[in-house]
Order: structure tokens, then sequence, then C-alpha cells
């Protein structure tokens, strides 16, 4: 009797207990999914504000066209395009070539004291403040030269491109099976032939999917351009003068109190987001079913992330 | 015939080792680098470190003119500190939770989920400005800092200030938002690496999934996750035009915010506002560089702590506990 009562009080317990937790469970559930929904809400409101707002502003003449005079709502955005497209290919001209051997030693050479190192201060690196980098290259370039050049924004962009790059090349080179290399070195081939012939040649996807991203990455950068390249509103003229670039037109623009240059900023960031967001998402498009490249992203996520 | 071999084995020791000594000298350009770097900013800032000396990271005022030139970045470093520290308690929490309902999702929602989530990261920096500036300020304004003051202004310190949605709370809430991405994806990728056979174990008990999470999953991924969000703390540290936009720009001792809705500056924005019309002649470039020479170092510090602990959470292998 008193035992079946004792039972019967346990299972009642048991019963509280659990449909506490299970409360606990449905309320933790909905907090998390509101988390994600919080993440989501900007990220579209940022796309749709900028699709809305830029569309009205885009036009041939927008794309092509040197800014009007201020306030005017005339001229467009054709420098800042050009600009950006230069000082960005510059900067790829410098960083992919030190990105790519820097990896490819990390990667075949590293396994020693320097190499552990050199890959700790590579991720570091990578998380310097992008503005202290446009104060360095100001410093060497622009003060030594003693005037605003391409060559300064296009080195701090390239600092900032080339890390990331060696990091995605080693990991893409390491992904490569060491039979691949045994085969080369076993017909007899320099280890220089069997890395830039075979090892290269196998593992291209991953470092060109890792230069895409750094390409996205410094297309959209600006506080390192302020103090190397400064702004114009005419055409790229010469290395030596100012040039303009689509971030620092977005700054500008965005600083006037005229509704017609608001309306040109967000054409202007239309123009750029394209721009990033086609090379984002049109790689992890091409890319996402691949195992390899996947890995890859993997390791983007884990170091590179986003911008600063 | 050996003498043909020992030949072509000499050319082949050649261009390796040219092959090699490149590479090496490609991986050791970044430890130039940060080297010159370093070296370039304390020579370049030496100007001010001497005139100022500790007073430059104690002071608050910040006077440019002529004859009356006194720089101190104390309220620069405060504004940073408590911006990033914002963005934090903002952002933190919504990125694990983003995190545990990616790494608990089937994979249909998971990976697409996921991959929206690095949309955010892809944004660029100004665009997050202008955004915040046009659309976000506004809204912010009426729906949550108005009835915040209205309600709270009197009682709680931290609401009394005036809002004007150019403060230091708009510009956390934006940072709070940049920072999402990176914490997520690294708090996912930890939590990927607690073994499955804790996560069983934890239901195997007749855990529910949430304690599962807290039974299993955060005290094996606890290293890992703080070192994520001090990464998280590292991206909004060095962030710097969204919140050049949008936190009001007050120079000097205004910097220094006293409420949530007090206009600051940080270490970054006084750099990218003030930096072009800075003149190398005087103290105020100087100034400038020595501000920028103290958010590497906290930069720096920061990331390499992250570092530490991200790796030495992501390298446990699978099996051994660590609690």
């Amino acid at each position: 009797m008193n035992n079946l009562k004792k039972r019967q009080e346990y299972r009642s317990l048991f019963k509280q207990n659990v449909k506490k937790r299970l409360i606990i469970d449905k309320i933790v559930r909905i907090i998390i999914i509101s988390c994600v929904i919080a993440a989501i809400i900007p990220l579209g409101s940022i796309l749709a504000e900028v699709f809305k707002n830029g569309i009205t502003a885009i036009s041939i003449e927008f794309l092509t066209q040197t800014p009007g005079s201020v306030g005017s709502g005339t001229g467009g955005v054709g420098p800042a395009i050009q600009g950006t497209l230069i000082v960005v290919g510059l900067a790829s001209l410098m960083g992919v070539p030190i990105g790519v051997f820097s990896g490819i030693f990390l990667s075949e050479f590293g396994d020693n004291r320097l190499g552990r190192s050199v890959r700790f201060f590579n991720d570091v690196f990578m998380e310097f403040p992008s503005i202290v980098l446009g104060i360095f290259a100001f410093l060497v370039i622009v003060l030594v030269l003693g005037h605003f050049s391409v060559w300064a924004g296009a080195f701090a962009l390239a600092l900032i491109m080339f890390p990331i790059i060696a990091r995605t090349t080693e990991e893409s080179l390491k992904m490569v099976p060491i039979t691949y290399r045994e085969a080369g070195m076993a017909l007899g081939l320099r280890k220089w032939v069997v890395t830039m012939r075979i090892v290269i040649a196998a593992a291209k996807e991953g470092m060109i999917t890792g230069i895409m991203l750094s390409v996205a990455r410094i297309g959209g950068e600006t506080a390192p351009l302020i103090m190397t390249i400064l702004g114009s509103s005419l055409f790229f003229a010469n290395m030596n003068t100012p040039m303009d670039a689509l971030p620092l037109r977005i700054w500008r623009l965005s600083m006037l109190p005229y509704d017609s240059a608001q309306l040109q900023g967000w054409g202007a960031a239309l123009v750029l987001i394209f721009i990033i967001m086609g090379i984002n998402i049109g790689l992890r498009a091409l890319v996402l079913h691949k195992k390899e490249t996947m890995q890859i992203l993997k390791i983007l996520k884990e170091t590179v992330g986003g911008r600063k | 015939m050996e003498k043909i071999l020992s030949k072509q084995n000499d050319r082949r020791f050649d261009s390796d080792k040219i092959f090699k000594m490149g590479a090496t000298l490609a991986g050791c350009f970044v430890l130039i680098v940060i080297v010159l770097l370093v070296f370039q900013l304390i020579t370049q800032s030496y100007p001010i470190w001497e005139e100022e000396g500790l007073s430059f990271i104690v002071g608050t005022d910040w006077n440019a003119a002529d004859g009356r030139e006194s720089f101190g970045a104390l309220p620069y470093i405060v504004g940073t500190l408590v911006t990033s520290t914002l963005a934090m308690i903002i952002g933190v929490p919504l990125s694990i939770g983003i995190a545990m309902f990616i790494s608990d999702a089937p994979k249909k929602i998971g990976v697409p989920l996921g991959f929206l989530i690095e949309l955010l990261a892809a944004v660029p920096s100004i665009i997050y400005g202008l955004w915040g500036m046009y659309v976000f300020r506004g809204f912010f304004l009426d729906m949550i800092e108005k009835p915040l003051h209205n309600t709270f202004g009197d009682s709680i310190w931290l609401f009394s200030g005036t809002p004007f949605g150019l403060d230091i709370f708009t510009a956390s809430i934006i940072l709070a938002v940049m920072i999402i991405p990176t914490v997520s994806s690294v708090a996912r990728e930890v939590m990927k690496a607690v073994p499955q056979q804790q996560k069983e174990a934890a239901y195997m008990l007749g855990a529910t999934k949430w304690e599962m999470f807290k039974l299993a999953i955060f005290p094996y991924s606890k290293t890992g996750l703080i070192g994520a969000s001090i990464l998280g703390l590292g991206r909004a540290v060095g962030e710097t035009m969204a919140v050049t936009m949008l936190i009001g720009n007050a120079t000097g001792i205004n910097a220094i915010p006293e409420s949530l809705f007090d206009p600051s500056q940080t270490m970054s924005s006084i750099i990218a506002n003030e930096f072009i019309e800075a003149s190398p002649a005087g103290l105020h470039l100087p100034a400038l560089i020595g501000v920028a020479l103290v958010l590497l170092c906290i930069a720096i510090v920061i990331n390499v702590i992250a570092h530490l602990l991200v790796t030495r959470m992501l390298k446990v292998k699978e099996g051994s506990i660590n609690t």
C-alpha cells in the first residue's frame, strides 16, 4: 500500500520534472530561432535597400561619367569604377605572387621552426586593422614620394590580400596527396617542377577560390584608401596623382547633405555590392558541391571571415 | 656517363635551391612587413611620445590648433573599448545561438543558412555604414532609443543622454551585426569538433536537446567558444568605416561617453576622420600615428590570445576530453 503510494508520488514528480525540462527546451529553441532571424533581417534589409535605392540611380551616364558639381545630382561614378578596377588589379599583381609563393613555402618547406612562426604571424597579420596597413603604406610610399600615389593604395590592399592567399594556397596544396609528389620525384623531376606543374595543377581550384575571395574582400576596403589614393573626381591620369575608388566615392557622397548625393551613394553601393556579391555567390555556387573547395571555404571561415 | 649525371645533379641542386629560396623569401615577407610596420609606427610617432609622454595615453584633450597643440588618446581608447564590448555583449550570444542552430539543423537547412550568414561578412564595411546612417538610424532612433529614453531616462544613467541616432549604441549594434559571421562560423567549427560519442552519451542519459548542449557541447568547447568571441572582439576593435559614419565623431573629453546615447569616437575613426587634414610638420600626424600604434598593440594582443585559444581547441583529437 505504502509502496504503491510512493510509486505514484515518484511518477508525478517525474512527470513534473520532464514537463519542466521540455518547456525549457522549447523556450531555448525559440530563442535560438529568433537569433537566426535577428541576423538574417539586417542582411535582407541591406540588400533590399541597396537594390531599391540604387536601381533608380543607375543609368549608362551614371556608370560612365565623372561626378557633376557638388549637390547637382548630375554626373556619375565612372572614375570610381575605373579606379577600383585599377587599384584592385594592381594589388592583385603584387599580392597574388607573394601570397602563392608564401603558401608554397608553408606547404612544401614549412615543416620547421621558421615555417611555424611564419604561419602564426601570417594568421596574426591577417587580423591587423586595415587602417593601420593604410598608414604603413602612407608612411613608406606617400610620405617618401611626397604625393598621393596609386602605388600606395595598391600596396596597402596587397598587404591585406597576401596573407589570405598564402593561407588558402597552403591548405589547397596540402590537400594534394603526397603520392602525386612522389610520382613526380620518381620520374626524376626537380622539386620545383613537381610543385609548379603537378601539385599546383591539382590544387588550382582551391587556390583560385582563395584568390577570388581575397579580391572580393579588398574591393570593399575603404579605410586604407583614404590616406593612399585620397579620392578624386577625374578619370585616372597617372600613377602619381590621387585616384577615385567606389568605397571612397560612397563615403564622400554619404557625407554630403543633399538627397541627390545620397541617391548617387546608393547607386555606387549597388555597383560595389554587385561586384563583390557576384564574386562571392558565383564562386560558392560553382564550388559548393566540391569537397576540396568546401574545405578551403571552411578554412577561410575560420581565419578570414570578413573585413575589418 | 658519371660526369653527365653529376652535372645534371648539380643543375638540379641549383634550380631547386633557387626555388626554395624564392619561396622562403616570400614566406618571410610577412615577418619583414610586420617588423617594418612596427618600426615605422614607432619612429614616426616618436615626437608625440617625446612631447606628451604617458599623458598621450591618459590625457583627454585633443587640440590640433597651431601653438596650442595637445593630444591625449584616452577618450578614443575608451570609445573603442566601450563600443567593442557592447558589440560583444549583443553579438556573441546571437552568434552562439546561430552556431547552435546550424550545427544542429539538418544539412538541407544548415548549409544554405550558413552561407547566408557568411554573406554578412561579404558586405563591405562602407555599405554597413551607409545602411546604418540612412536606414537603421531612423528606425532605431524612433523605435528603440526614444522609448528607452522616455521610460528609463530619469532613473537609469545608461539611457540619460538625448538620443540622436549617431551614438555609441547605434555603432555598437552595427558592430555586433558585423562580428556575427566571424564568431558564429568559428563557434560552429568548434562545436563540430565535439566528438559524436559525447553527444550520444548525453542523449542516452535522457537529455533534451538543450541539456545535450549544456552537458556535452559547452563544457567541451568552452575554450574554443571563448576564442571565437575574442576573435570577434579583435574584428570589432579594428573596424573603421561603419563606426566612423555612425558614432557621431566627438573629439577630446566629449568623446568619453556618459550614456548609451552619447556620441563618441574610436581609435580607428579618429584616424579616418583626421588623417588627411593632419600636416606632417606639426604634432597632429605623429599623434594619429601614435593612436594607430596603440590600436595595433591592442589588436595584436586580442588576436594572439584568440588564435591560441581557437587552435588549441580545434587541435583536440576526437575522443580526448577537454573540460
